[in-house]
């Protein structure tokens, strides 16, 4: 009897990793006859997914990424995988997914509803707060003192309509700047041209760490919005996320994410050993106990 | 693919559908929800706004430097000026026009304070016509130099001052001839008003960017844009060739070609 269940969940297994290899995946497909994929990376999301210089890219969803395309390459029996790395911005991410010139994107892109109508998101391993930085001599400590105050973020980012939101509600008025990406942003708030910036805390911590004085900063505030970040894959290639969320899954149950987390976040990162001092959320923690591709919506019925 | 115009019709706020498309431009919608038609109309406007500031800054510098380029050798301050307006020219139109947007947002108001009270599209608009205004200063050189060197000396036979010959004899046919290559810098700066993004500014491109974003809709999006950038290229193409009509000389330069042989 024993002989027979092994030897029957011997059966699946192969009937399963057969079909990882054999089923209609055209990533996989892709990946297996090229021996090559192609990562969406981010320039300046630090400890996200950043360049180091040189054209090489790290970060906590980036190392991540490269432990799923190990994996993966060890489903598809490929003797080596290279990895071609794609900067991609907030504005191309998404169609660059689309049509196939990035197979998996590891950056910061927030896995919503509107979204999902276009691209596939793995299971979220970083669940993003919006906070508010400002000088920490500002006096300010919460949104409500933004009132007729220059508030900066990101062109093309969900912070823009998060701030729309929050004025139609409030009643207040910001006066908004729009930096062309985060580190612009941020020279807006380091240069006097915006009283704060409002962003995904990860991204407020990494410039602030990254600035020519981190004590001129500080990150204050209630938490604005909370989004899950997740890997994005393309839409119609259910198994090619599948493989990913399998690869996920084993990260998560040999508890390599709290040492990920200790990695990126509270240890000293390259490439100039700055620290970004986040502390793992319990949303974060919930996300890894309980993987789901959950799409921000849903983080806000709560 | 399909399009679906309809997104220009949502709310800004939930994306929900609103009632009136121009629910808040034109007032139909009382305190209604902004729509994104409503956001792309403003944003047109301050594409207007800043390519219209910029123009003018730059037709009249470009005038300026244009003349002074082609000033004759009367003694030390025409070759001061001379050189001045040389200098003007080939420093600002060596330099990439993004990086002197940056220049003038974020490196010159570091030093010159005063500057960080303007708002940035003023600071836009200056860099633009900066710019633009050593590209016309070119054309205008080359119209002044275009003229035969007989209008000049006739000029001056009949005893005009330097200013009177310039304003009398040579600059009227000058910028008559010059007209079509300034349709076209009109209509670049248009175009080059797009920078202004990246200072801030919310105008079309900025708007482009963030709503593609939001409403995942980008070929729509980019599609409006694309119209208006269009139009508005157009618009100045037929003011110009308006001017071009109304200002003719019957008989001067490429008006007529019986003009040439008499």
């Amino acid at each position: 009897m024993k002989t027979y269940l092994i030897r029957a969940s011997v059966f699946f297994v192969g009937i399963a990793s057969a079909q990882l290899i054999f089923a209609a995946s055209p990533t996989l497909d892709k990946i297996k006859s090229s021996g090559a994929v192609t990562m969406g990376v981010r320039e300046s999301s630090i400890p996200m997914s950043y360049t180091t210089g040189d054209s090489r890219f790290d970060g906590y969803h980036v190392e991540i990424c490269r432990m799923i395309l190990g994996d993966i390459k060890d489903k598809l029996a490929l003797s080596t995988l290279r990895i071609n790395y794609q900067p991609v911005t907030s504005q191309n991410r998404v169609p660059l997914v689309q049509n196939g010139t990035v197979d998996i994107e590891c950056g910061t892109t927030t896995n919503n509803l509107a979204r999902s109508k276009d691209v596939g998101f793995a299971n979220t391993l970083y669940v993003e707060e919006v906070r508010i930085a400002v000088k920490a001599n500002s006096g300010i400590n919460s949104i409500s003192q933004l009132a007729g105050k220059k508030v900066a973020t990101t062109t093309g980012t969900t912070s823009v309509q998060l701030l729309r939101k929050h004025e139609k509600a409030n009643g207040v008025n910001f006066d908004e700047v729009f930096g062309k990406d985060h580190a612009d942003s941020f020279l807006l708030l380091e240069s006097g041209r915006a009283d704060a910036f409002v962003m995904d805390g990860s991204i407020l911590a990494g410039n602030i760490a990254n600035a020519k004085n981190p004590k001129d900063f500080k990150i204050v505030g209630e938490v604005l919005s909370t989004e899950p970040i997740a890997i994005m894959v393309r839409k119609d290639d259910p198994e090619f996320k599948a493989a990913v969320n399998a690869a996920i899954a084993k990260i998560v149950a040999n508890g390599k994410m709290p040492g990920l987390w200790n990695k990126w976040f509270l240890a000293p990162i390259p490439p100039k050993n700055i620290v970004v001092g986040l502390d793992l959320s319990p949303a974060t923690k919930n996300a890894w106990a309980n993987l789901n591709d959950k799409p921000a919506e849903d983080y806000q019925k709560k | 693919m399909a399009l679906d115009l309809g997104v220009f019709c949502k709310s800004t706020l939930d994306g929900e559908l609103v009632d009136h498309c121009f629910s808040a431009v034109f007032g139909l919608g009382q305190n209604a929800d902004p729509s994104y038609l409503d956001w792309l109309l403003k944003a047109w406007g301050w594409t207007l706004a800043v390519a219209g500031l910029g123009l003018t800054i730059a037709l009249i510098l470009g005038a300026v430097m244009g003349t002074l380029r082609t000033l004759p050798n009367h003694g030390p301050f025409s070759r001061l000026l001379v050189r001045f307006s040389t200098a003007w020219v080939e420093l600002f139109r060596n330099i990439p026009i993004l990086v002197q947007v940056f220049l003038w947002y974020h490196v010159i108001p570091a030093f010159v304070v005063p500057l960080k009270a303007l708002p940035s599209y003023w600071l836009v608009s200056i860099a633009l016509g900066f710019f633009t205004s050593a590209r016309i200063a070119e054309q205008v050189r080359a119209g002044i130099q275009a003229l035969p060197s007989g209008q000049r000396m006739a000029a001056t036979a009949l005893g005009l001052t330097t200013a009177q010959s310039y304003r009398f004899i040579i600059l009227p046919m000058a910028l008559r001839i010059v007209i079509p290559p300034l349709t076209s810098e009109s209509m670049n700066l248009i175009k080059n008003s797009s920078v202004a993004f990246a200072v801030s500014v919310p105008e079309l491109t900025l708007f482009a960017m963030q709503a593609q974003e939001e409403t995942s809709h980008g070929v729509e999006i980019y599609l409006a844009v694309t119209f208006l950038y269009a139009l508005s290229a157009f618009v100045v193409n037929r003011v110009m060739a308006m001017i071009e009509t109304k200002t003719r000389i019957p008989g001067f330069i490429a008006a007529s070609n019986d003009a040439v042989v008499h």
